[in-house]
């Protein structure tokens, strides 16, 4: 079953650009949206989302041959339940402060269609080591689409990075980056880039 | 509309006219311009020009700082325009000839307040461009009013800058009588010799009402007696506020200009003075009025804020406001119940510019409801 689909190096791989979660699959959006207001939370989340990710995909991978086809997603949604909750309490024991500014969107990370269409797609077909390296992918791809949204928002609207003041004093803070339109503007803006950067890749290898 | 306008221009010449053929018939399908002034060109021109008053009396009465703040605006908008018009693979002086950007320029300038930072007025005027109009696909395809994207953009942004409180350029005097709710502050000024030190006066409506919501009893009748700012201050525009919407005079000529020129549709002011007045004075009855007389009370919603401002100058754009008269009269009703809305529910003392973007959004609900019957009768549904 594992030969006939892609292979661990290639599913790392297309995880991190070429199917990258946010910008090319758009999945994942609750969170991208909602907690990319700093780069502290917005890390926060990628790495609660990489271990839900990783743990799950490997599971459901382990019992891919005991699904039934008409209870896969039940089954995945409780699988991701059980490691959300493990995550959800970590946080709240480890970092309380952080788990109580990300507040629901912690629990929320069940619902993340990033996490059922990688059990979905990959984990329920190919075998454990071919899962784990695609979870390690998109999870990379994931951190590196929030970083990027909440780098601009951050940066734009609060003139700090990890916290630490990167604007001159001076800096205006522009309020409405750290709002939720910011969230939305940013992400347009950044989707455009991105869909821009890849219609002229495809236009340079085309020519060529 | 306004693309559609410049596409149709007249076909003076038919392509092929058999020779001889005797007087030669010219068939065009409709729609059929018959004026030359209502091009985008004209069309942008007759705004600047309406707004030429506006601009003249910002500066007499505010003086360098408006005039900067114009500058910044227009020279942002055209350096945004051409920015991000070389950015969708446009040619950018070809862009530039519609005259739309320093139209938008100077509505967004008019709709800042003089004191608010140089990079205000820049951020706005990017902002309109880029995310109000050309991430639309450029003039003619953006739903919002542009100016008002960018001012929404700044006002959420930079919040201490446009909000109530950025209007007012305290001076330790005023500063210290603000501080001191018993003084009464800008309500009793007599003469202030700089208008900026004031509130604006639907800032001071706005703070009247919860004041007498706050100590209805208590309220002193002696204050309730007289109207905050004489109303013919209002109406002449000695008093603070957005650049342009200080002065109802101005607006009413160059709005009156922009309707006999047609570049505005009569219909929208009208819809929207017709809505505020009657609100206004609903709210009045409702028992919301101030302590001002009825008269007072609509004279100064109508003559205070950006009421005269928006309704001729902002709900006008031909690109962002409904295309047919039904829904014209529509679109400047809703406008004006929207703004008293704001003006007597919100948090806010204004809501000219959330109002317009509001009913933006259902322009074309209302293009769609309203859309006449072709001669012949309806279009039969195709199966």
């Amino acid at each position: 079953m594992a030969s006939d689909g892609p292979t661990a190096g290639e599913r790392f791989l297309r995880g991190l650009i070429p199917e990258n979660p946010v910008y090319r699959q758009l999945l994942g959006m609750c969170p991208t949206l909602a907690v990319t207001g700093g780069m502290k939370t917005a890390m926060t989340m990628a790495g609660a989302v990489a271990f839900v990710l990783i743990c799950a995909n490997v599971l459901t991978s382990l019992i891919r041959n005991l699904l039934k086809p008409h209870l896969r997603i039940l089954v995945f949604t409780l699988t991701i339940a059980a490691f959300v909750t493990i995550a959800d309490r970590v946080l709240a024991y480890a970092m309380y402060d952080m788990s109580q500014e990300l507040g629901p969107y912690i629990p929320l990370i069940i619902v993340n269609c990033v996490i059922i269409c990688r059990c979905e797609v990959c984990a329920s077909k190919q075998s454990v080591v071919v899962a784990a390296s695609d979870a390690a992918g998109q999870s990379i791809g994931f951190a590196m689409a929030l970083a990027s949204i909440a780098a601009v928002r951050e940066i734009l609207g609060s003139g700090t990075f990890f916290g630490l003041r990167v604007m001159p004093e001076a800096w205006p803070n522009w309020g409405i980056m750290v709002m939720p339109p910011g969230a939305f503007l940013t992400l347009g803006l950044l989707l455009g880039l991105a869909n821009w950067i890849g219609a002229v890749r495809e236009k340079r290898s085309g020519a060529v | 509309m306004t693309e559609a306008t410049d596409n149709n221009q007249q076909t003076d010449t038919p392509p092929r006219a058999p020779a001889g053929a005797g007087p030669v018939i010219h068939v065009a399908p409709s729609p059929h311009s018959f004026s030359k002034s209502l091009t985008t060109r004209w069309m942008m021109a007759d705004v600047l020009l309406a707004a030429a008053p506006l601009v003249a009396w910002a500066i007499f009465q505010f003086g360098a700082e408006a005039l900067l703040q114009l500058v910044v605006c227009v020279g942002g908008c055209v350096v945004a325009e051409a920015v991000f018009t070389a950015m969708r693979g446009r040619c950018p002086l070809g862009a530039m000839k519609d005259l739309s950007a320093p139209v938008t320029g100077v509505i967004l300038a008019m709709s800042l307040p003089c004191t608010a930072p140089w990079y205000v007025g820049f951020i706005g005027a990017c902002a309109a461009i880029g995310i109000g109009k050309v991430v639309f696909g450029g003039l003619g395809q953006n739903i919002f009013n542009p100016a008002m994207v960018g001012r929404a953009f700044v006002m959420i942004c930079f919040a201490w800058a446009l909000a109530a409180g950025g209007y007012v350029q305290l001076d330790e005097e005023t500063a210290a009588a603000a501080a001191d709710p018993e003084s009464g502050m800008a309500m009793t000024a007599k003469e202030p010799l700089d208008v900026i030190s004031q509130a604006t006066p639907m800032d001071v409506l706005k703070t009247r009402i919860k004041d007498r919501k706050e100590a209805a009893p208590t309220t002193s009748p002696a204050r309730d007696d007289e109207s905050p700012v004489a109303l013919s201050r209002l109406f002449l525009g000695n008093v603070n506020g957005s650049i342009g919407e200080v002065s109802t005079l101005a607006c009413l000529i160059g709005g009156l200009y922009l309707c006999w020129r047609r570049t505005a549709a009569w219909q929208i002011p009208a819809g929207v003075l017709l809505a505020s007045v009657i609100t206004a004075g609903l709210a009045h009855l409702g028992g919301g009025g101030a302590g001002l007389s009825m008269a007072d009370f609509v004279g100064y919603h109508m003559f205070g804020g950006a009421l005269m401002f928006g309704a001729f100058f902002i709900a006008t754009d031909p690109v962002s406001s409904p295309i047919t008269p039904k829904g014209r009269w529509i679109f400047g009703i809703g406008l004006g119940l929207f703004i008293m809305l704001f003006r007597t529910m919100s948090v806010f003392p204004e809501g000219v510019m959330f109002a317009v973007l509001m009913m933006n959004a259902v322009v074309p609900l209302i293009n769609r409801w309203t859309i006449g019957t072709p001669v012949g009768g309806p279009v039969p549904e195709r199966k």
